[in-house]
């Protein structure tokens, strides 16, 4: 197939999908007015019935509790899946190079301005990181952003040139395990509602005051779980991705 | 619709193009890390708080990372 062809195939087929498009875009319902139930009913329920404000961790950590389960889940299969892309093969060993850790070194070094700025932000990144956890059924956030967040605390401190330094001081060990035990305290609190309840994680705690940070039921707990899960995770991706570069060489 | 949210809405729009058209993997990634920023900001101005964390954390941090980590490690990192 030529070049020729080939565009004049692409400009049909193209201009196919784009009338498509339009047609289908007209039947959208206008800019700004809802028409589905689903959530009017979840803004209705959220505040009487679970004591929560943030109508979107309601969901993912109640009403849909189950779901986010499986996407624990999902995560934890692609963060197995990329330590084991990433190990150390046989022909490979864990060699720092020698520029790296040498105190006079031929690449130029990280300037003192981005050290301090990224040594600076570790501690606040891991505070705004806990609270967006820790708030999850207040305000907007929960586990996940505030895992996500909490894990960019260790790429702070590879910009900040002093990952090697890390690695050997810090819990290596605690971030390869955090993922896993996230994950499985998110499941082994669902059992409460078998127990005490009548389906596999219902909200079975009690739902206390509104608007304080120990209310809505399990919802915090689950958020924090996968907020534990999620930091893990993408913490030992990052750390992975860390060591092919700057530790594991082709001996 | 407000005008940040049309500004938001073309910001996303050039930035996306952009990034389609770079060809140079270094230039990519710094570019869909300022297009996942800018999506965050969409996000954010469109009501949805929850989802434009979301976005900002793993869109305009985590991913531009990994593709920058595996860029050094094929450019000689692992030599």
């Amino acid at each position: 197939m030529t070049p020729r062809v080939r565009r004049r195939v692409f400009l049909v087929f193209g201009a196919g999908l784009f009338a498509l498009l339009v047609w289908s875009f007209g039947g959208l319902p206008d800019f700004g007015h809802y028409v589905g139930p689903y959530g009017d009913l979840v803004n209705g329920l959220t505040i009487p019935e679970r004591h929560s404000t943030d109508a979107v961790t309601t969901v993912n950590f109640d009403v849909r509790a189950f779901d986010t389960l499986g996407e624990d889940a999902i995560l934890f299969a692609a963060v197995v899946g990329v330590a084991v892309l990433l190990r150390t093969l046989r022909d490979e060993r864990e060699r720092p190079r020698p520029d790296d850790e040498a105190s006079e070194r031929r690449i130029e070094n990280t300037s003192s301005a981005v050290r301090l700025l990224g040594l600076g932000l570790v501690g606040p990144t891991i505070v705004l990181g806990l609270y967006i956890v820790a708030h999850g059924q207040l305000t907007p956030g929960g586990g996940f952003q505030g895992g996500v967040i909490l894990a960019t605390a260790l790429l702070l401190v590879f910009l900040s040139d002093q990952y090697i330094t890390l690695r050997r001081v810090g819990p290596m060990a605690l971030i390869e395990a955090a993922e896993g035990l996230g994950v499985a305290a998110f499941a082994v609190i669902g059992l409460a509602g078998l127990i005490w309840g009548s389906s596999y994680l219902e909200n079975v705690l009690g739902l206390g005051v509104t608007g304080t940070l120990l209310s809505a039921g399990t919802i915090p707990l689950n958020s924090v779980a996968a907020g534990i899960a999620v930091t893990g995770g993408f913490a030992f991706m990052l750390s992975e991705f860390l060591e092919q570069t700057l530790v594991v060489r082709r001996s | 619709m407000s005008v940040l949210q049309v500004a938001a809405l073309l910001l996303a729009a050039v930035l996306a193009t952009a990034t389609a058209l770079t060809r140079e993997p270094l230039r990519q990634a710094m570019l869909s890390s300022f297009y996942g920023l800018v999506l965050g900001i969409l996000f954010f101005v469109f009501q949805a708080p929850d989802v434009a964390l979301s976005q900002t954390a793993v869109g305009a941090v985590a991913l531009p990372l990994m593709i920058l980590l595996a860029l050094a490690k094929v450019r000689g990192g692992g030599e």
